[in-house]
């Protein structure tokens, strides 16, 4: 249609969306074109999941439910279970998520309220920056800086300074790598994603709820606790959920530092391990069908685990709003 | 009242202690470079309405906020000369602000309240001052609600979100919110400009019962409106106050021309 010539001429053909008139031909290719993008996406989403499924059936059929639920993995035997990997996958995040949340809206509430102008967007673009950061180099940077903190100073201070050696959260010998390295890691990878969202959010903040707190004898802090904050909260949510997505299916780093081990412990200074580690590891060594199949159910199990807690966040934030404007 | 010209019945520099008593004195304000506010000497009389009025950029929202030092969280701005509220130096450098934002209330153009309930609106200011009782708090509310006349609207559903409201009922909440307050001064900035002519009256009418207790200051660039609502006139004209008299007279004899435009409709 490059050679048509002057297509605005044609009498329009009757077309089936008035408000986009669509008379000429270039808007048909491109409203085709867009139509066909946009619907590449779910159709791709749809291929990704059943290829998954369809590897993962082997597996699946075999163990049925006690793939979610067993602790032994061993190829050599051919007995798969997962439940250390959805264990630590889910307990990492949260866990991450916990650590960064507060942290992250600290410095969104410094970088929109307190910060002089000047200052603003270099430290904003620094923290963003922690999100360019390769995740293997994320990894390197914790082996051999983060873990030997970690094994000397953090974990000794937890156990023995505050004690919390007798409860079976911070119990057994310090080695490093760790479920607790694995979530501090991830704590730092999701930080610029949640104080990025929020500092967008507080930004937008109107100032008329500003003015509204400050004319009514706030202070500055008083208007950040009561009319910012909570005026922003379901887009500060939104960021954490961004966050916790990451964390959920953050691979390298995690697998350099977790510690790899097929068991679940309460003790955060034990090594775990997570869904996205064990096919990065074991997916290359692979031996015989059935261990591929289950690497590719842990796939699934991820997929799924993304899924729902993405369901539930968002749920969470929908519901927030909805009570905010009830 | 006799004075034709009530900013300058009083000799400048006197401080007297009327509460509610607003008195500016060669007030500039600056927006860095740019001077919205020239010396302005202004009297406000305690327990009465007086109605701001010009055309849009002339400096009456910039004086208001200066009268609660609002403008102080707007970045590179200054100001000299003096203000006065109930006698006290309002940039004095010892002045707690958060006590004079209690003392002098404010109500804006746009609605705002808290997208929390009716109740927590109103009881935010008590609140934050002090650790009132659950009876006090209630009787509080109650009786700023019943001051806006929102009281029987809104006694049934007082947990309910402030945003279910319509937007007149919001304004008044916000009134009701700043009364709660106690304050001796209350900022009006075009409280009325995005309200249909039922909820306009409505505020009127409340303008007029509260002034028994307290100084009102409203911007408005409804002419009708401050005729109807205030006791004083000022006009203001590029930052200057150009005359400030009864509203009566402004609005039948005005002394200077300018104000004859603008009342008439020639300009702005």
């Amino acid at each position: 249609m490059a050679g048509a010539p002057a297509p605005a001429e044609q009498p329009a053909p009757p077309d089936d969306s008035p408000t986009l008139g669509g008379g000429s031909v270039g808007d048909r290719v491109y409203r085709t074109l867009t139509t066909a993008f946009a619907v590449a996406i779910p159709v791709l989403l749809a291929f990704i999941t059943f290829e998954v499924v369809a590897a993962a059936w082997p597996a699946l059929r075999r163990f049925g439910f006690g793939f979610l639920t067993s602790s032994a993995w061993d190829p050599q035997r051919e007995l798969f279970g997962a439940a250390p990997m959805i264990y630590g996958t889910v307990v990492s995040s949260v866990l991450a998520l916990i650590l960064a949340a507060p942290l992250a809206l600290g410095v969104a509430i410094f970088l929109s309220e307190f910060c002089p102008r000047w200052l603003r967007q270099p430290l904003s673009f620094l923290v963003d920056l922690l999100a360019a950061i390769p995740s293997v180099v994320y990894g390197l940077w914790g082996m051999f800086f983060l873990l030997p903190i970690l094994r000397e100073k953090v974990m000794p201070f937890l156990a023995t300074t505050l004690g919390l050696a007798r409860t079976p959260f911070f119990s057994g010998p310090a080695y490093g790598n760790s479920m607790l390295a694995a979530a501090v890691i991830l704590a730092i990878m999701i930080l610029p994603y949640i104080s990025a969202v929020s500092r967008e959010v507080l930004m937008a903040v109107p100032r008329s709820q500003r003015e509204a707190a400050l004319a009514m004898g706030a202070t500055r802090w008083e208007m950040i606790r009561d009319a910012v904050v909570p005026y922003a909260r379901t887009g500060i949510l939104g960021g954490v959920i961004l966050g916790l997505g990451r964390a959920l299916g953050e691979t390298m780093a995690v697998t350099m530092l977790i510690g790899n081990r097929h068991e679940i412990s309460p003790s955060l200074f034990a090594p775990g391990y997570t869904l996205a580690s064990v096919i990065a590891n074991e997916f290359a060594e692979a031996t015989n069908e059935l261990h591929t199949s289950a690497l590719m159910a842990c796939g699934a199990v991820l997929l799924v685990v993304t899924l729902v807690v993405n369901g539930i966040a968002r749920w969470l934030v929908w519901s927030v709003a909805r009570e905010q404007k009830a | 009242m006799t004075a034709t010209r009530p900013d300058r019945a009083t000799p400048t520099g006197e401080a007297r202690e009327v509460p509610g008593l607003v008195e500016s004195r060669g007030f500039n304000f600056w927006y860095g470079p740019k001077q919205a506010l020239k010396e302005i000497s202004l009297t406000i009389r305690p327990r009465s309405v007086t109605a701001l009025i010009g055309p849009s950029g002339c400096g009456k929202s910039t004086f208001l906020r200066s009268l609660n030092r609002l403008n102080d969280i707007i970045p590179e701005t200054r100001h000299t000369g003096s203000i006065r509220v109930g006698g006290e130096d309002i940039y004095a450098p010892r002045v707690d602000v958060v006590n004079l934002r209690q003392r002098v209330g404010m109500v804006f153009q746009r609605w705002n309240p808290f997208p929390r309930s009716i109740f927590d609106n109103v009881a935010y200011g008590p609140r934050l001052n002090g650790r009132p009782s659950r009876a006090d708090l209630d009787a509080i509310v109650e009786s700023a609600l019943r001051r806006t006349a929102l009281w029987d609207e809104v006694k049934d559903r007082l947990r309910q979100s402030a945003l279910s409201l319509s937007g007149g009922q919001q304004q008044r909440l916000c009134i009701a919110r700043a009364l709660a307050n106690r304050p001796e001064v209350l900022l009006l900035d075009e409280p009325c400009s995005a309200l249909d002519p039922i909820a306009t009256q409505k505020i009127e009418e409340l303008l007029f019962q509260l002034k028994s207790e307290l100084t009102i200051v409203i911007v408005t660039h409804n002419l009708q409106q401050a005729a109807r609502v205030s006791d004083e006139t000022a006009f203001f004209f590029l930052g200057e106050v150009i005359e400030h008299d009864v509203t009566a007279r402004i609005f039948t004899s005005p002394k200077v021309g300018r104000t004859e435009d603008y009342i008439t409709g020639r300009f702005g």
